[in-house]
């Protein structure tokens, strides 16, 4: 790996990768290791890997980050985790791009997860890219869950810097008493692009579901929030989606529950602004310049 | 040490502040109080930076900054203690700490236990609708004190805040009496904290009237309430 690929690594993924890894570069398996509890295997179709972890894994690690510096190379990668029941888990899955060609650069991951009975899995995402202006570098994640009964996963998902394009698509079944927490945080500038849709169904009874997604828009960027969380049981969801907007940035949220049973508690929040002023005048006052204390304000707000 | 000459605000055409004249010397402690509406929050902010006078001059340890932005008026030694906290989003009582003190490690962070809050439970915290507006109040006198300002403005400190913490208040305010080196100008209609103060300056509809000490202010105001107000 050089030292470009080494950076990119680290942007993408911060763990110090002591269990399974699967580390993908330009289209191809680069590095894979397996671990006690971990197996990774190519799936059987040559599409992507098929990730297992078995039962009662007590605390599991996977590492699947993915590498693009090759301009204009555009891959499609299906990857299906297999969460053994009563197990724990934790998956760093970041993917960057360095595309300094004039061709577009794009990586469209879909992940389907099925979390056993009593599962925990907490997913981390993180996307970044990095590079000049003329090639695009573009991230499509495609995220399907279902989880079986108990079962808990929290996703972590960060687009902090770089990516022109992004159309995240996040789709989850929830069973019986299972739980699904997302945090998301989402940064465009320029005349980047993202849009990020859920449709989580929550058909067993006593499931829960939060959804916290917080998006900065600056420049010319644009983003589109879109959610659709249907209770077919007595349930529970939360979706906050809140986004500060600055320059000529543009935010859309758009919401949508919907429920189906007398038990069901749905409930949608969405907030979209500038930073408020008296916040500026407060780090002005203990001596920030206006452009420092409107960077913390951001850093802040999608720490 | 900081002198208005002649500062008046006009708002929507309506006289917030009018010809006010004020000199603040070194080390002292003020108190300005006056009915509502009566201009002190505004006068607070003109000498911050926040609201910019429509005419007069303010100068500060002998140079003019009557146009000078807040981040260099905060640079020189200003501090302003808002009276309605801002919270943030994401920031951590330890992050806004750091923005204050101007570093990077916030040492022990005596300053939250100065102001009766412990360092440990809050440090984490986020500045956000979670802290109550007692606990935000304390957060933004700590981050005044840490700036070691010249000259400390606080706003209506009392607001927002239960009777159990104003007693809490009050010692604040008597440690930084006895153990601060500058100005301490307090926006407040309590006479426990008027009692403290070298001197009070009272408002009333945009002028400016000073009085040495709260009996002097009793007296001119035929005022013999124990409750802590100030009656027109």
């Amino acid at each position: 790996m050089n030292k470009l690929e080494k950076k990119l690594l680290k942007q993408v993924n911060d763990s110090k990768m002591t269990g399974a890894v699967n580390i993908r570069k330009n289209g191809k398996t680069w590095q894979r290791k397996n671990s006690q509890w971990v197996t990774i295997k190519d799936s059987q179709d040559g599409r992507g890997l098929e990730i297992w972890v078995k039962d009662n894994a007590p605390m599991a690690m996977v590492d699947i980050p993915v590498l693009l510096t090759e301009s204009g190379l555009i891959e499609t990668v299906d990857n299906n985790f297999y969460i053994g029941k009563n197990s724990k888990v934790v998956i760093y899955a970041g993917c960057g791009i360095n595309n300094c060609g004039t061709k577009d650069t794009v990586h469209s991951g879909r992940h389907r997860f099925v979390v056993g009975q009593g599962a925990e899995v907490k997913y981390i995402e993180k996307h970044y890219g990095e590079g000049g202006n003329l090639g695009q570098k573009e991230i499509n994640p495609v995220t399907e869950i279902e989880l079986v009964k108990d079962a808990k996963m929290m996703i972590e998902t960060v687009q902090i810097e770089g990516v022109d394009q992004t159309e995240r698509v996040t789709k989850a079944v929830l069973q019986a008493g299972a739980s699904l927490v997302i945090n998301e945080k989402i940064k465009t500038s320029g005349k980047q692009k993202a849009i990020s849709s859920f449709e989580v169904k929550m058909v067993g009874e006593g499931s829960s579901c939060r959804v916290m997604s917080r998006a900065v828009a600056t420049d010319v960027s644009e983003q589109k929030f879109i959610s659709n969380i249907v209770g077919n049981q007595k349930c529970f969801a939360h979706v906050a989606c809140d986004s500060i907007i600055k320059d000529k940035g543009k935010v859309t949220a758009i919401p949508k529950i919907k429920a189906n049973h007398v038990e069901a508690e749905l409930i949608h929040e969405a907030t979209i602004g500038k930073i408020a002023g008296e916040q500026l005048l407060k780090l002005m006052s203990l001596g920030l310049k206006k452009e420092e204390a409107e960077e913390e304000i951001m850093a802040g707000f999608l720490n | 040490m900081l002198q208005l000459k002649n500062i008046t605000l006009e708002k929507e055409g309506k006289k917030i502040l009018n010809k006010i004249n004020l000199k603040l010397d070194d080390n002292r402690f003020y108190v300005l109080t006056g009915p509502n509406g009566s201009g002190k929050s505004s006068l607070a902010k003109v000498i911050m930076g926040i609201e910019s006078p429509n005419e007069g001059e303010i100068w500060w340890q002998d140079r003019e900054i009557t146009r000078e932005r807040i981040e260099l008026r905060a640079k020189e030694g200003i501090a302003f203690a808002f009276q309605q906290p801002v919270r943030f989003k994401g920031i951590k009582v330890s992050k806004l700490l750091e923005l204050a003190a101007g570093t990077k490690k916030i040492r022990g962070c005596g300053v939250l236990a100065q102001v009766g809050l412990c360092p440990k439970d809050y440090l984490d915290r986020e500045m956000n609708g979670s802290l109550s507006g007692g606990e935000l109040k304390r957060i933004e006198m700590a981050t005044v004190i840490l700036r070691k300002p010249k000259l400390v403005i606080f706003d209506e400190p009392e607001a927002g805040i239960d009777l159990w913490s104003f007693q809490n208040l009050i010692e604040v305010f008597k440690k930084l009496r006895k153990n601060y080196h500058g100005t301490i100008l307090v926006i407040s209609h309590q006479e426990k904290i008027m009692e403290i103060a070298d001197k009070i300056l009272l408002l009333k509809r945009g002028k400016l009237e000073e009085v040495e000490k709260i009996d002097n202010l009793r007296i001119r105001q035929k005022c013999g309430c124990r409750g802590g107000c100030i009656h027109e």
